[in-house]
């Protein structure tokens, strides 16, 4: 039998119920390939005794023809879900040891459908990162290699384990979090797909908090038709979460279609950024070929305040994240240091400075310090201003246009170390993801070409509020023509 | 605006993070690059317009005032860094 780890979820779904292959044999490749890939730091915990039971359960469903949605297909979740029983840690020493007694709604779905679940993976501390370099259990290392080289890549953050476990074939798809771009852009950076979809979708509950109003799960994949599949079974209300949408979860995968005859898409005249590498420009024209190619209208569209999202995103996103992170305080749970005759106070100061790594740190001081007395006006009414602004421009856009294109990343993957030095440097990574987060709308990446270095560059769409099929359709008309079948040269 | 060491230590006290006097100094930089790069919002004109409440209009729900779970203590208390006889235990605060 070939090799199963090379099938994605829906070849996975369909083959084990066809009866190609037993659950229990993907899901024993796939573990194999997680242990073979350990070089990788994708995982943080390995759980492959949670994806044999599924298997078996599988393979006894299958005989009983009592086959579930996702029956017979292994994942990997972004270990910022709680799953109950198993560590759970959002990357930082904070929570290391943590073991939730509940299920996250978006896991327990999952379960509920069939799925098995391959480990927890890596990514940014508390989903802080564009690089996954602020993990308190090291870097994850991308797949992907630039031609004639050994440096280390960045496989994207905060989404990184997700993004270089797909990339490297050690699961066939992964939960994943966008808060600013933590699923899209890791996708761009490895080569692979991944839908954030419209704030609300599906449930926070479970989730380990960053910024509330931003924080979305989504699916990531091999290809666009792998992300509809694992989404639907990821979507839906849920009365634990008060900003969960009351509405049906559309069959998005049945309904996917790449013909975009009678759509019009638009291009963002205001993402052409100053410094733009020419690579990045060529991506993006191709992307407008390929829609146009696919029967779309191509439109120019105008979103004024796109240069003020990043500084809206650093005030916003922090402020939350100071009031979310103020429960790790050493004694519920999580760590505690208490240094020698510390009082209460002292405890809390000492556990967060011992728990929490750097850049969350510096994430909490500023939004202490723009929520504080005396400026919060000035930075967070000021920033939720202007984010009423940059929704309103969407909106406008949305009147000429159905779905926006633009590049997802304004690179390809860099190295690591590379940018960590200066956190602004880091931040302007996302600059084409981070809007549509402040919108809440839905937007996935694909992949789109090569890099001149032989590294994957990714397209972005972003729809209307609740249109993740359109967003859908666009990628799949994008991944027909793009033909992209590069993949890394194994290393590892 | 900007930070000074002063306001940084304050802001730390506030988010109840203990910093070395080498930090707190290392922090003053990095904050004021951040700030001073997120000031450019002050440009912008949003005279008379509302701050973002809600990204997906959405209204809030009621639900009946029924007791929905419970009796869990021993789950509440299992992650717990110190727990003794069915609380959580801390440092003494009252002399």
């Amino acid at each position: 039998m070939s090799d199963l780890t090379n099938l994605g979820i829906a070849a996975l779904r369909d083959g084990f119920r066809a009866g190609d292959f037993s659950a229990r044999e993907a899901a024993d490749a796939f573990i194999a390939a997680v242990a073979a890939g350990r070089d990788l730091n994708a995982f943080i915990t390995e759980t492959p005794d949670h994806a044999i039971a599924a298997a078996d359960e599988a393979d006894r469903a299958r005989s009983a023809g009592e086959l579930r949605p996702l029956s017979g297909v292994p994942l990997g979740i972004k270990d910022l879900f709680c799953t109950a029983g198993v560590q759970t840690t959002a990357a930082s020493h904070m929570l290391e040891g943590f073991v939730p007694p509940y299920e996250s709604t978006v896991t327990s779905k999952l379960f509920g459908a069939g799925a098995g679940m391959l480990g927890k993976l890596n990514l940014d501390q508390f989903a802080m990162g564009s690089s996954n370099e602020t993990s308190a259990f090291g870097n994850v290392i991308s797949p992907w290699r630039r031609g004639g080289d050994t440096v280390a890549l960045a496989p994207g953050g905060s989404s990184g384990g997700s993004s270089a476990a797909i990339a490297a074939r050690m699961v066939p798809g992964a939960t994943g979090t966008d808060t600013g771009g933590s699923i899209r852009q890791p996708a761009a950076f490895t080569g692979t797909s991944g839908i954030k979809p419209t704030y609300g979708r599906c449930s926070r509950f479970g989730i380990v908090a960053f910024a509330s109003s931003l924080d979305q799960a989504g699916s990531m994949a091999r290809d666009v038709r792998d992300c509809a599949i694992l989404l639907e079974q990821m979507a839906g209300f849920d009365p634990k979460d008060a900003t969960s949408l009351d509405v049906p979860v559309p069959r998005w995968e049945d309904n996917l279609s790449g013909d975009l005859k009678g759509k019009r898409v638009g291009i963002p005249r205001e993402y052409r950024v100053e410094g733009m590498p020419a690579e990045i420009e060529a991506l993006w024209q191709r992307g407008i070929d390929f829609a146009r190619d696919a029967g779309a209208e191509i439109v120019e569209v105008s979103l004024p305040h796109t240069r003020q999202a990043l500084p809206t995103y650093y005030i916003i996103a922090p402020a939350e994240a100071s009031s979310n992170l103020a429960r790790y305080d050493g004694v519920r749970y999580g760590l505690r240091d208490l240094p020698d005759g510390a009082g209460l106070q002292d405890m809390y100061a000492a556990t967060r400075a011992a728990g929490f790594g750097a850049e969350v740190k510096r994430r909490i001081l500023i939004g202490t310090y723009v929520l504080s007395a005396g400026y919060y006006d000035a930075y967070y009414t000021k920033a939720q201003k202007v984010r009423a602004l940059i929704a309103r421009d969407f909106e406008r856009a949305f009147e000429t246009c159905d779905l926006l294109l633009t590049p997802t990343a304004p690179s390809a993957a860099f190295a690591l170390g590379e940018k960590n030095a200066d956190p602004l440097s880091m931040y302007l990574n996302d600059v084409f993801t981070v809007p549509a987060s402040l919108a809440g709308l839905p937007a996935m990446s694909v992949p789109g070409g090569l890099s001149a270095e032989g590294l994957p560059l990714g397209l972005q769409i972003i729809g209307r509020p609740l249109d993740e099929q359109g967003v859908l359709d666009a990628g799949l008309a994008i991944e027909q023509r793009a033909g992209f079948t590069a993949r890394p040269d194994r290393w590892w | 605006m900007s930070v000074d060491l002063p306001t940084v230590r304050k802001i730390a006290s506030l988010a109840r993070i203990a910093v070395t006097d080498a930090e707190a100094a290392a922090i003053v930089p990095e904050l004021n690059n951040i700030l001073g790069w997120v000031e450019q919002l002050s440009a912008v004109d949003t005279d008379g317009i509302a701050p973002m409440t809600a990204v997906i209009p959405n209204s809030l729900r009621l639900r009946d005032d029924v007791v929905t779970d419970g009796n869990r203590r021993d789950d509440v208390l299992k992650n717990a860094p110190q727990a003794e006889h069915g609380f959580f235990a801390v440092p003494k605060v009252i002399e």
